[in-house]
């Protein structure tokens, strides 16, 4: 019997299987790059690279997204009914009260960003605060709010790594491979050694993309997350269902987003045409109200409007 | 031989440790959840007496609703045993409603920006009372489900964890439907 429950237990076990996976295939194509360059010194290296280059992203995720979004903050005089939403669903998550930034855009969007609770911000554009009532911008609060709950900067940020590694390895294999500085060792390695190259040449090419697609398929199961916490707090999933539904029939792109933060924004702000699943960083709109609301529910409120 | 007897021991012991830990830490938060239900309580002691004088200013001798919701408050802050904090609490939100109901017939008061934020805060602090209940729930749900999860319900009774009870709704006239007549 599906419920918010299942929904929310499903979605964390797929995450967990798809990081460890993920992490299983990052060590198998490290090894295979290592042995195929005969430089296993270069492991240690991608990985201080990668976690290097994300580690400032997460550190100051908030100033850094904030400052390239344009939001500006509201106080509880700013917009007091606000404020109470945001406060409340604290109270009632148990979790510090994130500070509240506002986007002036009327296109519908909102999103949560920080590195950790204590250090939470929500954004939401005026677009989406002026259209919503107030049970569906509670249901959208819910669910920002749940992303700094369940630590999903944190999670991002170890896949970026791992997406990161990989890229980074198979970057630096294509280089050698230009400068020419395994012709001379090819002679001395053998059958197997051959192997592993074909393998890396492969792997150079395919690697960087199945990870990118491991990354979306891992942030489409965390927006799922995000949806069940965020009904679970409030108990009203209808609300956050009706704000998803109009926030899809919008079809007005967000200036301030660009491709780096889309992925942090409840609805895709680029309002692109669909896509192939796998290349989506949220799930489709349809799959996110059934899951809320059940899909008996969702025929009948879609006919009655 | 003896190692293995050793090794599983320790296991055990590790085993007790962690799950002891656990539960004290579920315990704990479900404590503190509730002393966060009573902060929120004390909000609405605060709002109240601001709330008595502005209405005094208008309706100044409907005198026995102020003395009844002054009483209430009084009695509510000062309940001793859980059983009495919910039954004088229950007393107080019924002297608050009078308190409304008394304030609808005079509309110079019902315009006073002053009255209507009051009435804004405390109905905020009713939202927020019932944020605090439901986190309070919530963690009454996580501390019993470890306590009765086996195999964590073995040890717990002796290591002296009880269950919890949900913060139940205590008024019966709540549970029943409301009637609108105009």
């Amino acid at each position: 019997m599906p419920s918010i429950y299942t929904s929310y237990d499903r979605n964390v076990r797929l995450t967990w299987v798809y990081l460890t996976s993920f992490l299983v295939i990052v060590i198998g194509v490290g090894y295979v790059f290592a042995t195929a360059l005969r430089s296993p010194g270069i492991l240690p290296f991608a990985v201080l690279f990668a976690v290097l280059m994300s580690f400032g992203s997460y550190w100051w995720s908030d100033t850094i997204v904030l400052s390239m979004s344009d939001a500006r903050q509201i106080d509880f005089e700013d917009d007091k009914e606000l404020f109470r939403i945001v406060e409340n669903l604290s109270i009632t998550a148990g979790l510090p009260m994130p500070r509240i930034y506002v986007i002036d855009d009327t296109a519908m969007n909102a999103f949560a960003t920080g590195r950790d609770p204590e250090h939470g911000v929500i954004c939401f554009t005026t677009g989406l605060l002026a259209r919503l009532e107030k049970p569906e911008i509670e249901g959208v609060a819910a669910h920002e709010l749940s992303h700094i709950g369940n630590r999903d900067t944190l999670i991002s940020t170890v896949v970026v790594v791992l997406v990161g590694f990989i890229a980074l390895l198979a970057d630096w294999f294509r280089n050698s491979l230009w400068f020419g500085r395994n012709r001379d060792d090819n002679n001395g390695g053998g059958q197997l050694q051959f192997i592993f190259f074909i393998l890396a040449i492969v792997l150079s090419i395919l690697a960087p993309i199945a990870a990118s697609l491991i990354q979306l398929a891992i942030s489409r199961k965390r927006e799922f997350v995000a949806d069940a916490s965020g009904a679970l707090l409030t108990r009203y999933p209808e609300g956050l269902a009706s704000a998803l539904r109009k926030i899809s029939a919008d079809t007005e792109p967000l200036e301030a987003a660009n491709r780096a933060t889309a992925h942090l924004y409840i609805a895709n702000p680029f309002k692109d045409g669909k896509g192939a699943k796998l290349f989506m960083t949220h799930p489709p709109v349809e799959e996110r109200i059934a899951a809320l609301i059940g899909t008996d529910n969702q025929q009948l409120t879609t006919d009655n409007k | 031989m003896i190692i293995i007897i050793l090794i599983v021991l320790l296991a055990l012991a590790l085993w007790g440790v962690l799950t002891y830990n656990r539960l004290i830490t579920l315990r704990n938060r479900t404590d503190e959840s509730w002393s966060d239900i009573d902060v929120q309580l004390k909000r609405r002691y605060d709002l109240i007496p601001n709330l008595v004088n502005t209405v005094k200013g208008y309706a100044a001798h409907e005198s026995g609703v102020f003395e009844k919701v002054t009483e209430a408050r009084t009695r509510a802050m000062s309940a001793g045993t859980p059983d009495a904090r919910v039954e004088a609490e229950n007393a107080l939100s019924g002297t608050l409603k009078s308190l409304f109901a008394v304030a609808e017939n005079y509309p110079d008061l019902k315009a006073n920006q002053g009255f209507l934020e009051l009435q804004k805060e405390l109905s905020d602090t009713e939202n927020k009372i019932q944020s605090a209940r439901r986190f309070f729930n919530a963690n009454v749900r996580d501390f019993n489900t470890q306590i009765e999860s086996f195999p964590t319900n073995l040890a717990a009774p002796a290591l002296g964890f009880t269950k919890r009870d949900f913060f139940e709704l205590e008024e019966e006239a709540a549970k029943k439907p409301v009637e609108v007549s105009f």
